[in-house]
């Protein structure tokens, strides 16, 4: 309003004006050359380049060779790195068992998610601080984490002892596979409930309250309204954290497994993304890292096709 | 804002007016240890830089060994390593291979500085020293595995010394056990627990971990810890495990073997001796307890152990002003009365012969809480370092070779499988794992 008069607007008045100002700037934003957009472009696509494409070249080259830690060279070996994994039964274990570890806790954490931000939702006594309270989890790194659980879920001294106490030797992550898997399930889905809530619960709150009251009006109960409205309004919502959860359990896990169980015992919590850490960083073999990663990039991708070719059908963008 | 600028002002005309500041030589000293070790590290740096006015280190603890090597590795690439880097037992034969350091002997030797290397432990010298005998680190923090026993509970069973045989051990277990003790043996069987029990077993009783005199003679030995007197211990350790004489206790149970010991809940446990300060300070009231060397088979003639710990490498790439720098610092910490502040303040042992003999005229290891700790220089000299048996281990990935062998010990612990099956496959996952290491190598001669 405020614009100075300039040119042939300053002869128009009305509506009329403000089109033709709308149009002359809508010509002004349109370049003819693409150079100033690239430049634009320029800084993120060096970011990508130096934080992502630059170490994922480095870890394809490594995978086909056999790299020396402290950089005196290397030898090419082709597919070698690849034969030796593909052939070893430890290895197929350890691939089985992040498709476990990454199914259940993909299930436990958008489950646990979806239920309380359904319940916020409602505003159920005391939703407000629920609502600041869940995201926290996903603030702790996951050392910290890891060492918390540790201790609650020890079997002689931590709070789930009780359990052992009433049934002796039922409970022993250290000593029993099984109970050391729960235990980075359960670990690693506490903190992804807290992310994945916050997106329920935001989406929850972006169905329109009229059809919900509507529904209400019909007379269908709250738990009729949330399977007949609010899930199938949250479809998308409820697929974007599904490709979310599934890809972070492979790859955000180490830190957990490392602090609770170090792949043990007896290899029952050895996860591709620990054994990728492990090898690399502790055992030096840089190169078995990078073909594992490789592997595990490989995996993730497949899993976020089939995904997107299987289930995205299903899902009703409004 | 102006009074920040002149006080800055003011601060960079000081340095410029000490000109003996300035011409401080800087050199990086990157280490592991973290904790209470850390902080006696850096007492130490501390000690040095103000003995003299020429040179100063930078002590930074990465947190632990594997962090610190990982660092210094990726520093290393960068080209902005630190001057000196601590190295591990696991990690040694890595570096030596890898021509990114400047020989400790060369270092001194260039520098006009004379080392009696034949002052150094002749077991601390052989686990580090090329094939040939030189000596291309400074060991630096050391320490070997002992048996630590509760002389309150061993006397219940009318014992007052410590079993000096397994077999000894075995029937000392089972007596505790009818005595009414929960855990007569505490112990654990993590990566990190293979060392007291797997290597330090085979270096006692003189056998070898690998072949190729445990790698020492080359790059292409395969382990062979699958065949000997070992096979038996496990055995034996599996039964007493299932008979309760012997208790997994660790991180994950609540409770590691050392808390364990020190709160009399296990009346024995093999660890090392640099656990001895740690144990004594934080032991029930009242609770005498002591240590022993490990035990060994009955008609077993006892051997050297092994060293543990780490030893100080000088990196490649730093200009003669800072390895000037570094051999001061190597020489001063090679000083006896370092030695004797060191194993006082941490409870590792001194890697002198001549550090040692001044703890001993010091009346060190008479004293009440460091009696017992002489004996983890009677183990590591046992026997006489003649070649006749392995003087340590030089093997490639030694640290995932440890995870296999204790993932074959969980398995057989945890799952109850085959124990020779799993330790063979244990050896076969653990040759593999050399083959790389080899192959990653080829061409390169073991030095």
């Amino acid at each position: 309003m405020n614009r100075p008069p300039d040119g042939p607007a300053r002869r128009l008045t009305g509506p009329e004006a403000h089109e033709r100002r709308i149009t002359e700037l809508e010509k002004r934003v349109t370049f003819s050359s693409t150079t100033i957009g690239l430049l634009f472009a320029l800084p993120m696509l060096a970011l990508i380049f130096v934080f992502f494409y630059w170490p994922s070249g480095q870890a394809l080259f490594w995978a086909f060779t056999l790299e020396q830690p402290w950089g005196g060279g290397n030898r090419f070996v082709g597919f070698r790195n690849f034969i030796q994994l593909l052939e070893d039964p430890v290895y197929w274990g350890s691939i089985a068992r992040s498709l476990v570890f990454g199914l259940s806790s993909t299930v436990l954490a958008m489950g646990v998610a979806l239920l309380l931000a359904l319940f916020t939702d409602r505003e159920l006594r005391g939703s407000r601080l629920y609502r600041t309270v869940f995201v926290w989890p996903y603030a702790i790194a996951a050392p910290a984490l890891g060492l918390a659980f540790r201790f609650i879920l020890a079997p002689e001294a931590g709070l789930l002892s009780l359990i052992n106490h009433a049934w002796p030797g039922l409970w022993n992550p250290a000593l029993d596979g099984k109970d050391a898997m729960i235990a980075v399930i359960v670990a690693f889905s506490w903190k992804y409930v807290g992310y994945n809530f916050i997106f329920f619960l935001s989406a929850l709150q972006g169905i329109p309250r009229a059809q919900i009251e509507a529904a209400a009006m019909d007379g269908a109960g709250p738990l009729r309204r949330m399977r007949d409205i609010q899930l199938p309004l949250l479809t998308p919502t409820l697929f974007f954290l599904l490709v979310i959860n599934i890809t972070e359990s492979f790859q955000d896990s180490f830190g957990i497994v490392d602090i609770m169980t170090q792949g043990g015992p007896a290899r029952a919590t050895e996860l591709m993304v620990y054994k990728i850490y492990f090898d690399g960083f502790k055992g030096l073999d840089y190169s078995g890292a990078a073909a594992q990663s490789i592997i595990l990039m490989l995996l993730v991708i497949m899993l976020t096709v089939l995904q997107f070719r299987f289930i995205e059908r299903r899902v009703h963008y409004k | 804002m102006k009074a920040k600028l002149f006080a800055a002002a003011a601060l960079a005309a000081l340095f410029a007016a000490g000109p003996a500041a300035a011409e401080k030589t800087k050199i990086d000293f990157w280490f592991g240890n973290s904790g209470d070790i850390a902080k006696r590290v850096q007492e130490q740096c501390d000690r040095f830089n103000q003995s003299q006015a020429d040179y100063e280190v930078v002590c930074t603890s990465q947190g632990s060994y594997d962090a610190s090597l990982q660092n210094t590795i990726a520093a290393f690439r960068a080209g902005k390593q630190p001057t000196i880097a601590q190295v591990s037992d696991a990690g040694t034969l890595d570096i030596m291979l890898s021509g990114a350091f400047y020989p400790a002997n060369k270092l001194m030797a260039d520098n006009g500085i004379d080392v009696d290397w034949n002052d150094y432990f002749s077991g601390i010298r052989a686990y580090y020293a090329t094939s040939k005998g030189e000596m291309y680190s400074f060991p630096f923090n050391s320490s070997t595995a002992l048996l630590y026993w509760n002389k309150d509970a061993y006397g219940k069973i009318g014992k007052d010394h410590a079993p000096a045989t397994w077999e000894e051990a075995a029937a000392d277990f089972k007596a505790l056990k009818e005595a009414g003790y929960a855990c007569p043996l505490g112990f654990n069987i993590s990566r990190d627990e293979m060392w007291q029990y797997e290597e330090q077993f085979l270096a006692v009783h003189g056998e070898p971990i690998a072949t190729k005199n445990n790698g020492f003679g080359g790059l292409d030995a395969e382990l062979i810890f699958n065949k000997g007197k070992w096979v038996q211990f496990v055995k034996d350790l599996k039964g007493w495990y299932d008979a309760g004489y012997a208790v997994i206790k660790s991180k994950d149970t609540g409770q590691t073997f050392v808390e364990a010991f020190a709160a009399g809940d296990c009346q024995t446990i093999l660890t090392s001796v640099g656990d001895h300060g740690n144990i004594g300070r934080t032991a029930k009231e009242g609770m005498n307890w002591g240590v022993a060397m490990l035990p060994v088979y009955e008609g077993t003639a006892r051997k050297s152990s092994f060293v543990g710990g780490a030893s100080l490498w000088v990196l490649s790439g730093k200009s003669d002003a800072e390895y000037k720098a570094a051999a001061a610092f190597f020489q001063f910490i090679a000083k006896p009365e370092e030695a004797l502040t060191w194993s006082t303040v941490t409870g590792y042992i001194p890697v002198r012969n001549s550090g040692y003999e001044y703890l001993v005229k010091n009346g060190f290891y008479d004293k009440a809480p460091y009696q017992g700790r002489e004996l983890a220089i009677k183990s590591l000299t046992a026997s006489p370092a003649d070649g006749t048996t392995p003087g340590g281990i030089r093997l490639g990935g030694l640290l995932q070779i440890r995870q296999e062998i204790s993932n074959g010990m969980q398995a057989i612990f945890v799952n109850n499988a085959d124990i020779q099956a799993s330790l063979d496959e244990a050896a076969a996952r653990g040759n593999q794992i050399l083959r790389r290491f080899e192959e990653t190598y080829a061409g390169k001669e073991l030095p």
